[in-house]
């Protein structure tokens, strides 16, 4: 009988071992493959971003002011080039879509998750609204091009741009800020409403206020999406090569993974690691953003 | 639209009544939760709402603030009279009808912010902001629960424990000065000491407010109450659908010793629901 009991023990314990050692091997190949994938990029481009800048096995070439590579313009010398007028560029689209996707994300959650009747438009937009986040981003960009560009005249400016990302993030963060919305218990607007609160005031003196950290954090990371896309703006027709500052809305601009995408096509092996360069600088924006929302989160979570 | 004013007829308040419900039906589309339900509720006094899970009795209660109002589907009929105003007028505003008729819930729902907040959202919607401060003691001690947090009003009420959350809650009801407190099952997630405050509390509460309970807990209510209303579930011909009714409404005292229903003896005395 004892026999038995232990037998099946162990026959089970090497089972749960053996599954539990998959699940362990799957973690550990995602991670390996990331820290390729980091190690590549640091270890060419960040060569680059110091003096000691060596091209192949032979060749040892002084960059003349590699920490210049933050601040300095696009160049036909890849020795010369510098990602400042991307880096601004891309500063300027987070502004753009921060000023609108939040209002509107926000303004439009609230309406749809705490007003808007349950009726058949309702879900239909709601059924839209999750369709709409799973479009391919390109079409954005087709988008971006016939509307802002073409019809609203704003050229293939930074303003364009902008919109075109917050049309691409917006159904992101309005699903996002819903699920803020609705993680709010439903005693909090019961017990705001038994206070003699009006629906208004229930809505928006406790129910927002307590989700808004989770639309921040859904908000960072539609952004931390934005600002990592290049297939939109390249359809929309944003330039390539930007040897000036945008200065205001309307001028021409490239963004930092346009500025990297350019770069990389280029055949010479200098290009290479210049564009290596730029990369490192758009994960530490993405890595930056990411822990913002990762500090949001953990930070204002309620335990209800 | 002219809004009633619910502080009129002051001949109904010499009855001592503070609600008269007459021929109450409750239903969510097709499914009637509770019906025929006729009520006179004692002013200044604790009538105890008791009977089995899926009776209505809580949704019978959340009838006498107009809180069904916030489910599409509820619909009530009959008259409830409260201080001889029709609540379901159509020209009674909800939202005042909920500020003279409080309400506790079952679970204790403080909002995510500091003690002092938590009681500030009922006066500040309400515009009564003069002296907020006094205001705020007065409910904290009226709900016996100033002397544990006088000194951090600005802590997060989430900190608390239960049953003194379930006494902010009390505190934030007790406000904004209602005439009427509706208490649905308030002691369901708290331990018998929290609980045994609760209910020390409602005794002491009662000489300014007429207070509802909903309870489950039989002994709370021959302890806490004055007036008791036992209720059952009726199930249909066809044993789908089931309905509430009240059984019995009297006194306390004479509910628990001399119960004129048979239903009502064998609940009281354990032997059903």
């Amino acid at each position: 009988m004892n026999n038995a009991i232990t037998g099946r023990k162990t026959e089970n314990a090497i089972k749960e071992s053996m599954f539990l050692f998959l699940l362990y091997i799957c973690v550990v190949i995602a991670i390996l493959t990331l820290m390729t994938l980091i190690y590549d990029v640091i270890s060419t481009g960040f060569e680059r971003l110091t003096d000691d800048y060596e091209i192949g096995i032979i060749n040892k070439i002084q960059v003349e002011n590699p920490r210049d590579f933050l601040t300095s313009l696009d160049s036909r010398d890849p020795l010369k080039a510098g990602i400042g007028p991307a880096f601004a560029g891309t500063i300027w689209l987070m502004f753009i879509v921060v000023s609108i996707t939040f209002p509107f994300g926000a303004g439009a959650a609230i309406y749809l998750q705490e007003f808007a009747p349950k009726n058949k438009l309702t879900r239909f937009i709601e059924l839209n609204l999750t369709n709409l986040a799973g479009v391919p981003s390109v079409i954005y960009g087709l988008l971006g091009l016939a509307v802002f560009v073409r019809l609203a005249g704003f050229g293939r400016s930074v303003l364009s741009g902008g919109l075109t990302l917050t049309l691409l993030i917006l159904p992101v963060v309005i699903v996002a800020s819903r699920e803020a919305l609705k993680a709010v218990p439903d005693t909090i607007r019961q017990g705001a409403l038994a206070l003699g609160a009006t629906k208004f005031q229930a809505i928006f003196r406790q129910v927002v206020p307590s989700a808004i950290p989770g639309m921040v954090t859904g908000m960072v990371l539609g952004l931390s999406r934005a600002i990592g896309e290049t297939a939109p703006l390249i359809f929309m027709g944003a330039l390539t090569y930007v040897n000036y500052y945008p200065d205001n809305p309307l001028s021409g601009f490239t963004a930092i993974p346009i500025q990297v995408y350019n770069w990389i096509g280029y055949p010479q092996a200098e290009w290479k690691d210049t564009a290596s360069a730029g990369i490192i600088l758009l994960l530490l924006l993405l890595l930056t953003m990411n822990s913002l929302a990762l500090f949001i989160r953990n930070r204002f979570e309620k335990d209800w | 639209m002219e809004k009633v004013n619910l502080n009129t007829s002051q001949e109904n308040l010499s009855k001592e009544f503070v609600f008269k419900a007459d021929n109450v039906s409750v239903s969510y589309g097709e499914f009637v939760a509770i019906k025929n339900v006729n009520l006179d509720i004692v002013k200044n006094k604790i009538t105890a709402f008791i009977g089995p899970s899926g009776c209505g009795k809580s949704t019978l209660i959340r009838t006498f603030n107009r809180m069904n109002d916030l489910i599409p589907s509820a619909s009530v009929s009959g008259t409830i009279n409260y201080q001889g105003v029709d609540l379901y007028d159509k020209d009674v505003d909800p939202v005042q009808v909920r500020r003279r008729i409080g309400m506790v819930f079952q679970k204790p729902n403080p909002f995510p912010k500091t003690i002092r907040e938590n009681i500030a959202f009922g006066l500040k919607v309400n515009e009564m902001t003069d002296n907020i401060d006094d205001r705020i003691e007065k409910a904290l001690t009226q709900a016996a629960l100033w002397d544990e947090v006088k000194d951090d009003l600005d802590k997060n009420a989430l900190e608390l424990s239960g049953g003194q959350q379930q006494r902010l809650c009390i505190a934030r009801t007790i406000a904004v000065e209602p005439d009427t407190i509706l208490m649905d099952e308030p002691c369901s997630a708290l331990d018998p000491v929290a609980t045994k405050r609760i209910e020390d509390l409602m005794q002491e509460l009662v000489q300014n407010f007429s207070i509802l309970i909903v309870t489950h807990n039989m002994q709370q209510a021959s302890r806490a109450s004055d007036y008791c209303a036992f209720f059952t579930t009726k199930t249909s011909d066809d044993g789908k659908r089931r309905t509430g009714e009240l059984v019995e409404f009297s006194e306390t005292n004479s509910m628990f010793t001399n119960p004129k229903e048979e239903l009502t003896e064998q609940y009281i005395s354990g032997r059903f629901g």
